[in-house]
């Protein structure tokens, strides 16, 4: 009979084996990156896959802090390592020493180029989005009918909103098959009617996991879905083709139901709100007409109608007055400037005769002299022409006889 | 003749309903409108708030799992979720 080995033993015969073959001991391997995460150590755990095997692989703080690039789902690198066996749980991984990007990982590069090509095509434009109705009535959930998103889902549509109708249309959501029946089922809501909201996800997974959202025939099929689609692919951070092409994106499923239908205790606050505002307006509206109303009947007009008439017409007396004395006024001014007109004109009438060759004849004492016995024979007098003065002594005085 | 003509308008949607309430205390608040016109907006207004809350109060939704479209028809059953955690 054959030796019989403990698991412990072969597991140890193993790891010797692998640990002391120098060839595995400094190794390079190529792949492309999945299931990236960085814990906060720093630490980075991921899996290197090509088309049909995938590697564990680790990266210890120290040598992953000389990285140039932090690495990402879906990107081709080339690693040295060393591989080594995990006792525990049977496992081998390569603990990574070096990292080179090797150009992006085909995958991750044919997402980027359906991505391109939708856009440019329009098919994730804000204008196509359509509005969520504010009261859905019945909602069509297209997921795995046995994982926790339905349930999920189903639970909080119900505990927000009970009255909604749910329709829970199964579908593959991981694995070859799932982007035709996922088109499948996307294509039947055109075909049911009463619905008018469609919530289209999956729990969380890695990016492998959630690929048939990516696929180009499940983009298609819900930008041509008849209803709003709000998509829910449980993954907080990466963005799937069908989150753009959705009307509504939510991070979760959980978060899909919520954004989809109210919460009904709010909406009944909200409507007794408005019920109150509405009574509180038309108390407003009846006080203000009422109170127009009092202030017409008490105006002077009803209540004391003489009086009033006595207030206008010493309005109009006042006015009068006012009138009158305004053209008082008026004709004061004009007489005043008349009068000065004529000053100016008798102020400049005997320079206006001076200048046609008369004098004037004045006494020391600035007298006028218009007779000639008025000066005496020998006296000093001053002849005032139209320019200068000339003093004169008088030679001799001829009286005229009057009459 | 004439009833034909004064058949049911049909029913107006919640957010048809409270579209039309949000536009009411719009205008009650902000059009200078006459006492008659503001009085029979306050009723509409009212009866729309009831009908809403009638809305609210219809029956618990119905949960069904598609199980298959043959031609016409849709089949379809009750579809329960556990709520044992």
């Amino acid at each position: 009979m054959a030796e019989v080995y403990s698991v412990s033993q072969l597991t140890a015969y193993l790891k010797k084996l692998v640990e002391e073959d120098p060839h595995l001991q400094q190794i390079w391997v190529q792949g492309e990156i999945s299931n990236f995460t960085r814990h906060s150590s720093g630490h980075l755990y991921f899996t290197l896959k090509d088309e049909s095997a995938r590697l564990r692989c680790v990266m210890f703080r120290r040598e992953s802090q000389r990285l140039k690039f932090l690495p990402q789902d879906g990107m081709a690198v080339t690693v040295l390592g060393r591989l080594a066996i995990y006792p525990k749980n049977g496992e081998y991984q390569l603990y990574v020493a070096v990292m080179e990007a090797s150009g992006v990982g085909s995958l991750y590069l044919a997402y980027e180029q359906l991505k391109e090509r939708l856009a440019k095509e329009g098919l994730f434009d804000q204008a196509r989005k359509r509005r969520l109705p504010v009261l859905p009535r019945k909602i069509a959930v297209l997921t795995s009918p046995t994982g926790a998103a339905v349930r999920d889902i189903i639970r909080i549509l119900h505990r927000r909103y009970p009255r909604v109708d749910i329709l829970v249309i199964p579908v593959l959501v991981q694995g070859a098959a799932a982007p035709q029946s996922l088109v499948a089922g996307l294509d039947l809501i055109g075909r049911l009617s009463g619905l008018d909201l469609a919530i289209i996800g999956r729990g969380g997974g890695s990016i492998e996991e959630l690929w048939a959202f990516n696929d180009e025939h499940v983009a298609r099929a819900i930008a041509r879905c008849p209803i709003p689609v709000v998509s829910a692919v449980g993954h907080e951070t990466d963005f799937t083709i069908a989150d753009f092409v959705a009307d509504l994106r939510a991070p979760t499923p959980s978060a899909a139901a919520e954004l989809s239908v109210p919460e009904i205790d709010k909406l009944r606050e909200n409507l007794g709100a408005m019920e109150s505002r509405l009574k509180n307006l038309l108390l407003q509206i009846l006080e203000k007409k009422r109170i127009l109303l009092s202030k017409a009947a008490t105006h002077p007009v009803l209540t004391r109608p003489e009086r009033w008439l006595a207030i206008r017409r010493q309005q109009v007396d006042l006015a009068r007055e006012e009138m009158v004395n305004r053209i008082r006024n008026r004709l004061e001014e004009k007489k005043h400037s008349l009068l000065k007109q004529i000053a100016k004109l008798e102020a400049l009438s005997p320079l206006a005769t001076l200048t046609r060759g008369y004098s004037i004849c004045l006494r020391k004492d600035g007298s006028v002299v218009s007779r000639a016995g008025q000066v005496r024979t020998g006296e000093e007098i001053n002849i005032l022409l139209h320019r200068g003065e000339l003093c004169c002594a008088v030679l001799k005085v001829k009286e005229e006889r009057e009459g | 003749m004439k009833e034909a003509v004064t058949a049911q308008a049909p029913e107006k949607s919640f957010e048809e309903a409270l579209a039309r309430l949000e536009q009411i205390i719009e205008e009650l608040d902000h059009g200078e409108l006459k006492l008659e016109e503001s009085l029979r907006l306050f009723e509409e207004g009212v009866s729309l708030a009831r009908y809403c809350n009638s809305k609210l109060d219809e029956a618990q939704g119905r949960v069904e799992l598609l199980l298959g479209v043959d031609g016409e028809n849709i089949l379809t059953k009750d579809f329960c979720i556990d709520e044992e955690e």
